[in-house]
């Protein structure tokens, strides 16, 4: 018998497969499941993007790509960010398309984290930050975020857990699962700190185009000073819901960019052409589309956040992404009891706050990525629930 | 549009707390607003809706164009109101096309029933220069709903 557990990597020893899984076993084995669990539009892409991928598989056009994308893509992206943004990049040296944000996110990670590097990450926050940094040798830091603070990561907070070590800080807003957004003076708390030292940011800016406040997304890039320390990654996924295209970017320095691409060449040659040609038409004729998502969007979530308010949960106002994340405390369950619970006995899947992280506990993740009609039977549901376990 | 309208146009059944969440404006605010939709018309009133293709018995629907001879004075509205009192008819349109001028649906207990209904009712009316009826086999989409059985939501659980 061979012993793999001995023959793998360390760093891959180290990653810990998530518990999450079996809850989604559950949940995917039961018939008539009421799901508000996730992570992607319920849209499907809009036809003329779609028609574009469809169009350039008619033509024939299935090589690779350049290693960095389409140049075209590139000056799409360039352009996208100036615009919606106001954040310059060259197509030429600071933008590289990638496998999704996730890629990206893995590049940044790879590229600058060495063994004992320290990277801060506030949590919760999506699951991928802290696994990559293990497999990179790295030290995940965590930071956990407040409800008290909106679930932002205050100025505080960060300045107390930098240390020599710090490499990289994840900076993941609009957040999931929280849905809290950073606005400029809180971004201007955090370059105020990061100014004194030598630490790069990732700025995943995956929802940014999900953002219901009355101020527009601000890149962390666009805070004076900070476009050098930066690496922001976003992608098509959420924004024109093109999630099964795969297909994200990374706007930095050329240095930086240049030393991902190299990881990029070797592991991936190029993100999927088909995707590139779909994205292009995305950028160049896709504005309209995102607003029409966001203003859905925003209708479910305030009926989302005013129904879990009326049953009595304590639920911060969320101001980005699509997800609330009802404070759960006051049922007297912990978050895996409430959603094996809530499973079991109503057929309604949310997300317990822990797989995002232990800070998550007291919460879950509740999505609205889904028809009123649905939502509405969910929201019943769980008020059922909300009446047995008072009984 | 208002989207006050295209909520309840998609589910009479929301609540003027849910419409309040949603449409950020105060629960009087949407009452209020409600009852003048009312009062003027806009809203007429509250159906259940039925996928005919499911309801044993429900019998026949057919599309009839009517080519009519316009009236001095009321044009085409005299007309159409006297095919409106007509229990057999759905719907009465009056459409911008090559050529005919009133799209009736009607709907009856067989092709015989519809047909009969169109030749001694809608072809005898002197105004009404010609008809032609089509017959209505399945439905796939009405008021904006797809009536296929639905598809299951393929998205997989993830974080």
């Amino acid at each position: 018998m061979i012993n793999y557990e001995e023959l793998l990597n360390e760093n891959i020893r180290k990653v810990k497969p998530s518990g999450i899984r079996k809850f989604f076993d559950i949940a995917n084995e039961m018939e008539d499941v009421i799901s508000l669990s996730v992570g992607e539009p319920d849209f499907t892409t809009p036809w003329h993007v779609r028609a574009a991928g469809i169009e350039s598989l008619e033509k024939g056009r299935t090589w690779y790509t350049p290693n960095r994308g389409f140049a075209e893509l590139r000056s799409e992206i360039s352009n996208y960010y100036k615009r919606r943004f106001n954040v310059e990049y060259s197509a030429e040296k600071e933008v590289l398309v990638t496998v999704g944000g996730s890629e990206a996110i893995d590049l940044c990670i790879r590229s600058l984290v060495s063994p004992g590097d320290e990277v801060l990450i506030p949590q919760p926050c999506f699951v991928c930050y802290e696994p990559m940094t293990c497999l990179a040798g790295g030290v995940p830091v965590i930071i956990e975020t407040k409800a008290e603070d909106e679930f932002r990561l205050t100025p505080e907070q960060l300045e107390e857990k930098i240390t020599d070590k710090t490499k990289l800080l994840i900076l993941p807003f609009p957040n999931n699962p929280t849905g809290a957004v950073m606005k400029r003076e809180h971004l201007e708390g955090i370059a105020e700190v990061l100014r004194k030292h030598n630490i790069i940011v990732l700025s995943d800016e995956i929802y940014a185009e999900l953002n219901y406040g009355e101020e527009r997304h601000v890149s962390f890039a666009e805070i004076e000073g900070m476009k050098e320390k930066t690496v922001v990654v976003n992608g098509f996924s959420k924004s024109y819901a093109m999630t099964g295209w795969r297909l994200g970017y990374a706007l930095g320095p050329a240095e930086l960019i240049a030393k991902m691409t190299i990881v990029h060449q070797y592991a991936i040659m190029s993100a999927p052409t088909t995707a590139q040609y779909a994205a292009i038409e995305a950028l160049k004729n896709g504005d309209e589309d995102i607003e029409k998502m966001r203003s859905e969007y925003d209708l479910r979530r305030r009926l989302m956040v005013s129904s879990f308010r009326r049953m009595g949960f304590d639920c911060f106002e969320p101001e980005g992404a699509f997800y609330v994340f009802p404070c759960i405390k006051n049922t007297g369950l912990t978050s895996d009891e409430f959603c094996s619970r809530l499973i079991r006995e109503k057929h309604v899947a949310v997300v317990p706050g822990t797989a995002f992280g232990e800070s998550g506990e007291g919460y879950v993740r509740v999505s609205y990525s889904y028809s009123i009609a649905h939502i509405r039977e969910a929201l019943k549901r769980i008020q059922e629930f909300l009446e047995d376990i008072k009984k | 549009m208002d989207k006050l309208i295209s909520l309840l146009y998609e589910d009479s059944s929301l609540s003027v707390e849910e419409l309040s969440a949603m449409l950020n404006e105060s629960e009087e605010d949407i009452k209020k607003r409600i009852e003048e939709y009312k009062k003027s018309g806009v809203i007429l009133g509250k159906k259940t809706f039925i996928n005919w293709d499911k309801v044993e018995n429900s019998g026949v629907t057919a599309l009839i164009e009517l080519k009519v001879t316009p009236q001095k004075e009321t044009g085409f509205d005299e007309i159409a109101a006297r095919i409106s009192e007509f229990t057999e008819v759905d719907t009465v349109h009056l459409m911008a096309a090559d050529n005919y001028d009133l799209l009736v649906t009607v709907r009856g207990k067989s092709i015989q029933d519809v047909a009969m209904f169109v030749s001694r009712r809608l072809a005898t009316i002197d105004a009404v220069q010609s008809t032609a009826t089509h017959f209505l086999l399945k439905r796939y989409k009405e008021n904006g709903v797809e009536l296929t059985d639905e598809e299951k939501d393929q998205r997989s659980m993830m974080l």
